[in-house]
């Protein structure tokens, strides 16, 4: 095989220019929004005391989710030793770290009290499975780094015996990242939608659809940058069989946790609101996640020839649908009310036993959308600052 | 005094007496002694309350206007961003529609998944059985409201003018009840058992649960009692009658 060679956009074009500028001035907008949440409180969110995670938790837990898969291309070069992947694997990595820091960003952004992060810094409850993923994000980012400074250093880079164990680190350390994102979700006992095991690896299944998806228009537009396409007819079949098979094992986790939920009777409320009365919810989740998320782009992906235009088409559906997903998830979780005395109704001047209205605010889709600007931004920038991009990325 | 000398005194007058003036009303009087400020929390005393749902009156708030008053939450015109510490509960059987109301709040549970979930340690369970924010470490991230199953927990959604210099409360933190826990340490009850006691019908019986010479000890003995959601093994330290 020949050397790969790797190039980062020297020549940034008119076009270059006004999408960074897009992204900055997006990002700006979302920590404006930031800024008023601080200075006038949740209050100016459509956050409620049912409803205490809202759209810039979904925006998050997408972006944290989709960097831990972001970073496949990577892992299959390293860890699964195929070298057709190699020529992506930095940029795979460049991808991984900028959409953490984005879902990161929105996700301190969003805490009451976010100028206290030097306590969430510095005081840990191990008990807490949030504790943990503060470690296993700082970690995630760090691991990273390193596995970029190993592929990329001149002196290091020049084989793989460093690249591959960090390259291993990195690929187990996602799959526990990723599971500790779920078990936030997994491990709450007290909301019916949740309290499911089956969530960790669910959000696996996600995390892998979903990076793999960020990652093609990603390279796409960078392909568009460079003057050059970056996928070739070989590998675009390939990325397109990867997704497609990413996109699959979400439905069935999808399926599974359903299912599971409807064997137990003590379930059947919560899966009657979701997939059947939840009104916008129920929408979402048979339009947005089954549809547009799944079933739509694996009929694209598997019965039409590939295309860099219908790999693209695939992918934005498959993120719109990981968007609707974790809406489902984590707001159609909270609308649907608790229960406190199993068969029973209740009422109380706190809305018990009421589903919740939700409604995003401004503010909070400002702040969503600003850390997904922030992530591509790191990416533009790290595109033309260092060598992240394949010079021959055919073979 | 030494210091178990004065725990065992302490035990002694801690306690609550109960006169039965006439069949369904009762008067109820808490006793204990302050705690010093020198003087830890002892893991020998789990504070609880046994509430005879059959003694609430219909559309009886006394208790939740009485944590109000003390506490310095309410007052506010946005029922579903505004702080409740305590709210009177409705259960309807959907069938044969009998209801009861109940004051339902922090369930001050032995394991508590609020303090589980904490990433930073502000939700703690003092030695006694409290269940406390540390406002001062509280970052707001509403962990542990999505954790509670008994929906007790708020999270402050705006600035708050005047909070009370024993009940501390900040926009961006989340807040619950504390079973009056600055009362308590000064040798009271929490003010919406005395308020029940006083001016509704004594439904709210406060004391230590592991005193076994101690009124709701002995009632909690004697009496069959029901804990909320008692599946989850959460272990609450709030126990109701009549339900």
């Amino acid at each position: 095989m020949a050397r790969l060679v790797f190039r980062r956009i020297e020549q940034p074009g008119r076009e270059y220019w006004a999408g960074l500028g897009v992204l900055a001035v997006l990002a700006m907008v979302g920590l404006w929004a930031a800024h008023v949440m601080e200075l006038e409180g949740h209050v100016v969110t459509g956050m409620t005391n049912r409803v205490v995670w809202g759209l810039p938790h979904v925006f998050a837990v997408f972006l944290i989710v989709a960097a831990s898969g972001a970073l496949n291309a990577a892992s299959i070069a390293s860890v699964f030793g195929q070298a057709d992947y190699k020529p992506y694997a930095r940029l795979s990595g460049l991808i991984a770290i900028a959409l953490l820091a984005g879902g990161l960003a929105v996700l301190v952004l969003d805490l009451g009290r976010p100028d206290r992060l030097i306590v969430a810094m510095t005081r840990y409850n191990f008990a807490s499975i949030f504790a943990w993923n503060i470690f296993l994000y700082v970690g995630f980012v760090a691991i990273v780094a390193a596995y970029l400074v190993a592929m990329m250093d001149r002196e290091l880079g020049r084989s793989d015996r460093w690249s591959k164990p960090i390259g291993w680190l990195a690929f187990l350390w996602r799959l526990v990242l990723t599971t500790g994102t779920g078990s936030i979700f997994g491990w709450l006992v007290a909301r019916e939608a949740y309290d499911a095991a089956v969530l960790a690896p669910l959000f696996i299944a996600s995390s892998l659809a979903l990076g793999t998806a960020a990652s093609i228009p990603i390279l796409a537009a960078c392909g568009r940058a460079l003057g050059e396409p970056l996928l070739a007819d070989d590998m675009l079949s390939r990325w397109q069989r990867l997704l497609a098979i990413f996109v699959a094992a979400t439905l069935y986790f999808t399926a599974l946790h359903h299912l599971t939920n409807l064997y137990a009777s003590a379930h059947h409320g919560i899966e009657r609101f979701l997939l059947l009365e939840g009104g916008g919810i129920t929408q979402l989740f048979w339009i947005g996640q089954v549809g547009i998320g799944g079933v739509l782009p694996l009929a694209l992906l598997l019965l039409s020839a590939p295309t860099m235009a219908r790999l693209n088409l695939a992918a934005i559906m498959v993120l719109v649908g990981g968007l609707a997903q974790f809406y489902v998830v984590i707001i159609g979780g909270q609308v649907y009310p608790q229960t406190l005395f199993p068969g029973m109704e209740i009422t109380s001047s706190f809305h018990d036993g009421e589903i919740a209205p939700y409604r995003a605010s401004f503010y909070e889709l400002a702040l969503g959308l600003g850390g997904a600007a922030f992530a591509l931004l790191l990416i533009g920038i790290g595109a033309a600052l260092l060598p992240f991009l394949p010079r021959h990325p055919a073979r | 005094m030494s210091a178990p000398d004065r725990r065992e005194l302490l035990r002694g007058l801690a306690g609550a007496a109960t006169i039965a003036l006439a069949p369904g009303v009762t008067l109820h009087v808490f006793e204990a002694q302050a705690r010093a400020p020198d003087q830890k929390v002892s893991a020998k005393t789990r504070w609880g309350m046994l509430i005879d749902v059959g003694k609430c009156g219909d559309g009886c708030t006394a208790c939740v206007e009485a944590c109000k008053t003390e506490n310095g939450w309410g007052g506010g015109t946005r029922s579903r961003t505004d702080a409740q510490w305590i709210r009177a509960l409705t259960v309807r059987d959907p069938k044969t529609k009998a209801a009861v109301t109940l004051p339902m709040m922090c369930q001050h549970c032995a394991n508590p998944p609020c303090v589980d979930v904490c990433p930073t340690g502000a939700s703690f369970r003092r030695a006694d059985g409290i269940v406390l924010v540390d406002k001062h470490i509280c970052i707001g991230c509403r962990y542990c409201v999505m954790a509670c199953p008994y929906g007790a927990r708020s999270f402050v959604h705006e600035a708050v003018t005047d909070p009370k210099p024993h009940a501390p409360r900040g926009k961006g933190t989340v807040e619950s009840c504390t079973l009056c826990v600055h009362r308590i340490d000064a040798g009271h009850e929490p003010a919406c058992a005395e308020a029940c006691a006083d001016r509704a019908g004594g439904a709210m019986l406060f004391g230590d649960l592991n005193d076994p010479d101690s009124e709701i000890a002995k009632r909690v003995v004697r009496y069959r009692t029901v804990k909320v959601r008692a599946d989850l093994g959460c272990d609450p330290g709030v126990a109701y009658r009549n339900l």
